[in-house]
């Protein structure tokens, strides 16, 4: 007697209590236990339908609900049979569920509302739901059953734990399979039994390997995977013959070849189990026919899972069955009585017998204006390819690399816009960070660099009922640094919720606190007329909610969008831009004073060294932007040091234009080509202090050795002989390394600054909250930016000249401003007088 | 009852109230103890502990709104209600503190 999977404890008994004439509700009936089946009662309760129903499931199989899909791990020894079960029979009784396990039902009287079942029981229904799946097909052959219909003893189907159970079993005792079918399950059934030290053919029918999913060339470079591990694949030949007579011995091909074998496993696929619908008059075709509130021909008798044919379509995958059970359950419990199914779109992700294979909606071309790209490498086992139609993915194969999985699946579903580069689908081109798959990392793997942030920690946030990307940010910080982890955690945060994703609305969101994208909030700001931050959320933000999050950002929108009508709040602005310098972390800031184009005096270096001596500055740095940082200064000396300096703030702190680095030039260098450090002052003093969503830092180098970087900036600038100017875009060289786009070639200075002021103007008002260049650049496309700031194609290029002129004319210097009189009342009071904090060296 | 409860407090006039703008907070000794005084946008006062339990920051140096006070260091979040953080550090102490006669005035 084998073990009931999901049973209770020997001894141990469900008294069931038969009231019911006293219980008025109603009653459910749903006949199958398997995955959808039991999803659906999970959701009936979900919804509260624990208080509207009566729930009676019939069961063929003794055992709880179990994990079908788990039962290839379960057969390779992966996993334990205990680990696959999902509801025990003791979930049914701790939620008030009849559970009638090893009871299967052979018909249904739908005019007296009863389900009648093998042990001779009656059990009337007010709502039936048929969830009977689906059972493995055996092809017609020669000897495969014995004279009373049973399967010859050494054939298995591969669809239930006893089956598995029994296969496990036989492993031990035999020493040659042939698996017949070359699909998922038949691959996945290969590679277990393999795994046990069994030498296994597998035949399938169909000239490629799973070619339901597959396309012929996937499938040759499948075959040659599945070949290198040592099980032989034979096919597009079918087996006509099983030979043996007490048990099997092996199989006859159709083209006369003779497979020995003590074990044959049949996964040439699988039919509906729509026997009991049949039998009891109900309309069925492939499937059980149902429509879109899976109601089939009986208005009180359902059909969900892989037994319901819905609009045409039988689904084999357990995603649709859960998005049946969805729909069904809002129906019944009056949760939606609208709901309505409109078929899935279905997509895969597996490991088959030891390979990667992602695949979803179709996986060839089917008009003459789709687009298909396909990247081969049979040598490596990779194949990955992709069908576009009308600039929406409509279906993706990636085998034997499925990196990009997650951002394809998202594009799938949710029809996302795609990279004007439709390789970029598939490969990530050259920005140097090598990108991981994100199923294959390791679950201890640090994803958020800033706040120590593992993947483990991300999925464990994603089970513990995190259902968005930010949900997840805010429970563990992670992206919440630097945030250039942000796509990582996206993709894993997708991974771990395997589709099971609330779409985050905020996410378009400019602030968190105000649900509006950037080009709808601006055009809030300038219709309602909002000048500060309170006016901001007092009109905007739902009931009128300050949000402390959202106030930065709202703060350098407001800035651009106003120049000198902004009217100012303090407690709108972070500390550094409320004083005017860069917190550290013991509370004292930092004091970069401007040093245009990294060009400075002795007069200036005299000073600085008087201010660092009298404050007792304990660090004096030259900074990566070509600077001096005084750091570890006091608060409350900020005003004193700006005054004693004498020299304008140089914005090291804000999201603003930062600086222009530059390199020697033609004056003193050998090899310059143009005056790139004039050029630099000149770009300083335009731009200086422009807020902008993030910081922008920039670079003029006098010959292509860039010496200064400029390929690596927000906005580089090359001198490349004759009087040319390159202007490179979207550079960066921090957590992210890239490198920017030739946006133009210009002839002449001005040119330079009047293109640099037009992208950064653009930048400004397009660009998202933190949104550095190298992400902005790529995301709009650098076919589009030029079209729109070289040719004018959006008809606004005057207006961002002049926006940026404003900007331009509203600039003050904030250290000459607030050092002779504060902005608000101890403005430049300390904040922690008497605690010892840890305290950077002096060195 | 815990030992804390019996802990006297005592209350400490800390000056005007205009000395904290609107929405933003101001650090303050009380009695020998730091405490960093915020007064909202919508005229409500609060008392926190005046040093960031994540990393020392100072936190009258942070941002505000009806619900949280944010550390300027790594904007950890702290609710006003219970001091409790929504980000997963340990949570500061709160202090009584209320206007009279035009004064902050804080019971530490």
């Amino acid at each position: 007697m084998t073990a009931v999977l999901g049973g209770r404890p020997a001894g141990s008994t469900a008294l069931h209590l038969d009231d019911d004439d006293l219980d008025q509700r109603s009653r459910l009936v749903v006949v199958g236990n398997g995955m959808a089946g039991a999803r659906l009662v999970e959701e009936v309760l979900e919804r509260g339908g624990g208080e509207q129903f009566r729930i009676t499931v019939l069961g063929d199989e003794p055992h709880g609900n179990y994990n079908r899909i788990m039962l290839s791990p379960v057969l390779a020894g992966e996993s334990h049979e205990d680990d696959i079960v999902l509801n025990s029979h003791d979930w049914y009784a701790d939620n008030g569920v009849q559970l009638r396990a090893g009871v299967r039902a052979t018909r249904i009287d739908t005019a007296a509302k009863q389900v009648h079942a093998d042990d001779g029981s009656v059990v009337p229904y007010d709502h039936l739901v048929l969830a009977t799946g689906s059972y493995s097909f055996i092809p017609p052959m020669t000897g495969v059953r014995t004279d009373d219909g049973e399967l010859l003893p050494g054939v298995y189907g591969f669809r239930t734990i006893d089956e598995t159970r029994a296969m496990l079993e036989a492993t031990g005792r035999c020493r040659r399979a042939v698996v017949m079918g070359g699909g998922l399950l038949g691959l996945e059934a290969a590679r277990a039994l393999q795994g046990h030290g069994l030498q296994v053919d597998l035949v399938h029918a169909m000239p490629h390997l799973m070619n339901m999913q597959l396309d012929a060339e996937a499938g040759a470079i499948l075959k040659r995977s599945v070949e290198s591990l040592g099980i032989t694949v034979h096919c597009d030949v079918l087996a006509t013959e099983v030979l043996g007579t007490g048990h099997v011995e092996g199989v006859v091909l159709k083209d006369g070849r003779r497979l020995d074998a003590d074990l044959l496993v049949v996964a040439a696929g699988v039919r509906p189990n729509s026997d009991v619908a049949v039998l009891s008059g109900l309309e069925v075709e492939r499937g059980i026919v149902v429509d879109d509130q899976l109601r089939t021909d009986d208005p009180d008798v359902y059909a969900i899972g892989e037994c319901a044919q819905h609009r045409g379509s039988v689904y084999g995958l357990v995603a649709p069955a859960w998005e049946h059970a969805k729909v069904l359950a809002d129906v019944l419990t009056g949760t939606d009585p609208d709901a309505e199914y409109h078929g899935s779109r279905t997509a895969t992700k597996l490991k088959v017998a030891g390979v990667d294979v992602a695949t979803m909606g179709v996986n060839t071309p089917e008009r003459d204006d789709d687009e298909f790209l396909v990247i081969s490498e049979p040598k490596r086992g990779v194949h990955l390819s992709v069908v576009i139609r009308d600039d929406v993915l409509i279906g993706a194969t990636l085998l034997g690399d499925t990196r990009k999985v997650a951002y394809l699946t998202q594009a799938f579903d949710r029809g996302t816009p795609l990279p004007e580069e439709r390789i970029r689908l598939l490969v990530d081109l050259s920005d140097g960070a090598e990108e991981v798959g994100v199923a294959e990392m390791p679950a201890d793997s640090q994803v958020c660099n800033c706040n120590g942030v593992s993947k483990g920690d991300i999925c464990g946030a994603v089970a513990g009922g995190c259902g968005s990307v930010g949900a997840v940010m805010d429970a563990t910080r992670a992206g919440k640094g630097c945030g250039s982890c942000k796509s990582l955690v996206k993709q894993i945060v997708e991974w771990a919720a395997d589709g099971d994703l609330a779409e985050d609305p905020a996410a378009s969101y400019y602030v968190p606190g105000i649900p509006m994208a950037k080009p709808e909030l601006m055009a809030a700001i300038r219709e309602q007329d909002l000048r500060s931050v309170s006016a901001v959320f007092a009109a905007l933000a739902p009931s009128g909610k300050e949000d402390a999050k959202s106030k930065m950002g709202l703060t350098s929108l407001l800035k651009m969008l106003w120049g000198v009508d902004f009217v100012p709040e303090k407690d709108g602005e972070f500390i550094n831009d409320r004083v005017h310098a860069n917190i550290q972390r013991d509370g004292t800031f930092s004091v970069v004073p401007q040093m245009k184009g990294g060009v400075t005096t002795p007069a200036q270096l005299r000073r600085i060294a008087e201010v660092a001596e009298k404050y007792e500055v304990p660090m004096v740095k030259v900074t990566g932007g070509q600077r001096i940082d005084l750091l570890g200064v006091r608060k409350e000396d900020l005003p004193a040091v700006w005054d004693d300096l004498g020299m304008p703030s140089g914005y090291a702190y804000g999201k603003s234009f930062r600086t222009v680095k530059t390199c020697v030039g033609s004056d003193f260098c050998r090899f310059g080509l143009g005056d790139s450090t004039q050029l630099g002052i000149d770009l300083e003093t335009r731009f200086q202090g422009i807020e902008s969503p993030a910081k922008m830092k920039l670079a003029v180098v006098g010959c292509p050795r860039n010496c200064a970087e400029a390929y690596v900036k927000d906005v580089g600038v090359v001198a490349v002989g004759n009087g040319k100017w390159e202007v490179h875009v979207g550079g960066a060289a921090g957590a992210t390394v890239r490198k920017g786009d030739l946006l133009a070639t210009v002839g002449s200075p001005q040119e330079v600054l009047r293109l640099t002021g037009r992208f950064l103007q653009y930048y400004r008002e397009n660009a998202n909250w933190l949104e550095r260049s190298y992400d902005f650049v790529p995301r709009i496309g650098l076919e589009r930016i030029r079209a729109v700031l070289l040719e004018d194609s959006e008809g606004i290029v005057a207006e961002l000249d002049a926006a940026l002129q404003r900007s331009v004319d509203a600039y003050t210097d904030p250290w000459g401003q607030d050092g002779k009189e504060p902005a608000t009342p101890g403005q430049f009071r300390t904040s922690l007088p008497l605690i010892d904090l840890p305290k950077v060296p002096a060195r | 009852m815990s030992l804390t409860d019996l802990r006297t407090t005592t209350e400490h006039a800390l000056g005007p109230v205009e000395q904290i703008p609107p929405g933003e907070g101001r650090a303050f000794v009380a009695g020998g103890v730091q405490v960093a005084v915020f007064r909202l946008r919508d005229g409500s006062l609060h008392a926190t502990q005046a040093a960031c339990p994540h990393a020392g920051g100072p936190l009258a140096d942070g941002q505000t709104d009806v619900d949280v006070l944010l550390c300027p260091l790594h904007l950890y979040a702290y609710r006003w209600s219970d001091g409790a953080s929504t980000s997963g550090a340990a949570p500061i102490r709160l202090y009584p503190v209320h206007e009279s006669d035009g004064e902050v005035v804080v019971e530490v």
